[in-house]
């Protein structure tokens, strides 16, 4: 069987920034109050009145070459499943090196455990067979897909062949497998 | 035009970064000072001469690793789950810094002990001997020593000049933060702890000899250390975007007045003029300058720290 390669799209003709996804994560993933693992960026660019307004569901990248597991010295942040970027809790002292070397900011210190906290693709979902995450879920336009990238079929696959989409820095070299739809 | 909003607001991280406060300033300025200190000890331990040590010289080896301890204690006290720090210990990450840190860390405790016993002067040594009953085993540890005096001064020069880096690469190899991220920036703060490391020694009674030869050699690590900080911006300045404005936080931005102010009048210019002239005039180098080198030492990794969790990728630069 050929392994999976688990990468997100989101839609930034379609998302509207409604934080649906942001309140489903926090409530799937018992989110620590005050914090969160994915959120809402909105970028306004041109000149009055030629704007151009871009709404984007963000979270961790998962990133292919994530500079997280390189700096991580316990060995506490790994590549899981299907390459998703995880966190072995039992393995991180809260030194924050991943933080650090996160370009993204989407890791934090948990307050309560003391050991770092991130978006795990709904990881548990996974291994019980589900192919959502919650944030895509509750999406009420649609926005976010979630699939594997090594299946030519999945819906993600054929959307990244049809559609144009980008990458958030990827002069970072980090080969982040978040994409957004343009 | 270009507005950036984000509903992110995760304590630490937003607006800006800042996860890292006191504990690593201090942390990473006593692993430049033990670095230093490391270094110095080997090198006048390999010294091919007979002249006798003064007794604070003979002496100042016990000092890496108290100071080094101290050190640890404020790296512990930053990990926000402490119990697990044992953890740094089961693993071997070759692409993380902050690993082979902590292995080099380990290996520093006996090669320092075993310098510092080895140079102690013997009334002290005979002092021990007596409270512990003539123990065979330290009679033979001394032996083993002594036997390999030469191995013993390479191994500090080789661990401190690792340590000393080590402490800058920390910073350097994170991308993700283009003020730390520049190959300068282990060997300044490698040259740094050089620096403090002979103004700590000149803190104590040291003959006027000894004092002489630490100040020569701090005249020359301080102007190096001049050097290494002018190309370090320079590198940043014909950077991209991000560099360029992480540049820009000592460059204009909220840390320009601390950084030129504390680190480069107070803690390197300062204390080279003051012992250029002593050295020029013939006098025995005395404290003040060493003082300013230790404090210029500290602000140094206090700035770079906190600026450079300032600095991260600029909005402009995150939105596509």
């Amino acid at each position: 069987m050929r392994a999976k390669r688990y990468a997100m799209a989101v839609d930034t003709r379609t998302c509207v920034g409604c934080n649906a996804c942001v309140i489903a994560c926090k409530t799937e993933n018992d989110v620590p109050r005050g914090f969160a693992r994915d959120w809402i960026t909105t970028t306004t660019d041109g000149t009055f009145p030629s704007l151009r307004m871009t709404i984007r569901s963000e979270r961790c990248n998962h990133c292919e070459n994530a500079p997280c597991v390189a700096a991580c010295p316990t060995g506490a942040s790994y590549y899981g499943p299907g390459g998703i970027v995880l966190v072995n809790k039992a393995k991180c002292t809260g030194c924050k090196a991943c933080i650090a070397s996160c370009p993204y900011g989407a890791r934090f210190v948990d307050p309560g455990s003391g050991t770092v906290d991130k978006c795990t693709f709904c990881v548990h979902r996974i291994e019980r067979g589900e192919a959502t995450t919650a944030c895509q879920d509750v999406c009420p336009t649609s926005s976010i897909t979630f699939g594997d990238l090594n299946d030519p079929d999945s819906e993600i696959s054929q959307l990244l062949r049809s559609r144009l989409s980008e990458t958030l820095l990827p002069e970072a070299g980090t080969e982040p497998r978040h994409y957004f739809l343009r | 035009m270009m507005e950036f909003t984000t509903t992110r607001q995760n304590p630490l991280i937003d607006p800006t970064m800042h996860i890292w406060h006191a504990e690593i300033p201090l942390y990473l300025f006593l692993g430049g000072l033990v670095a230093g200190l490391m270094v110095i000890s080997g090198l006048w331990l390999l010294r091919p001469t007979d002249k006798p040590r003064s007794r604070a010289l003979a002496l100042l080896p016990w000092a890496p690793p108290l100071l080094l301890s101290l050190g640890m204690l404020f790296l512990w006290l930053d990990l926000e789950n402490g119990f697990n720090a044992f953890r740094f210990y089961l693993a071997l990450q070759p692409a993380s810094p902050m690993s082979w840190g902590s292995w080099i860390l380990l290996a520093v405790y006996p090669v320092t002990i075993g310098l510092a016993w080895h140079t102690t002067p013997a009334d002290l040594r005979a002092l021990v001997h007596g409270r512990l009953g003539e123990p065979g085993w330290l009679v033979r540890a001394e032996r083993w020593l002594a036997e390999r005096q030469r191995g013993l001064g390479l191994a500090s020069v080789i661990l401190g000049t690792a340590l000393g880096i080590y402490t800058g690469v920390l910073l350097g190899n994170l991308a993700a933060r283009p003020l730390w991220n520049s190959a300068m920036l282990g060997p300044l703060f490698l040259v740094s702890g050089l620096s403090t490391g002979a103004a700590f020694m000149l803190l104590y009674r040291l003959d006027a000899g000894e004092r002489r030869l630490l100040a020569r050699v701090d005249v020359w690590l301080i102007g190096v250390e001049l050097f290494l900080i002018g190309i370090w911006l320079a590198g940043l300045m014909s950077g991209g975007a991000a560099s360029q404005a992480a540049a820009g936080t000592l460059l204009g931005g909220p840390y320009t007045a601390a950084f030129w102010s504390l680190v480069v009048v107070v803690g390197l210019v300062t204390p080279l003029v003051a012992e250029w002239v002593e050295l020029r005039r013939g006098e025995i180098p005395g404290r003040f300058a060493a003082g300013l080198v230790l404090a210029g030492g500290i602000a140094l990794r206090w700035i770079v720290v906190f600026a450079g969790q300032h600095a991260g990728w600029p909005a402009d630069v995150a939105a596509f």
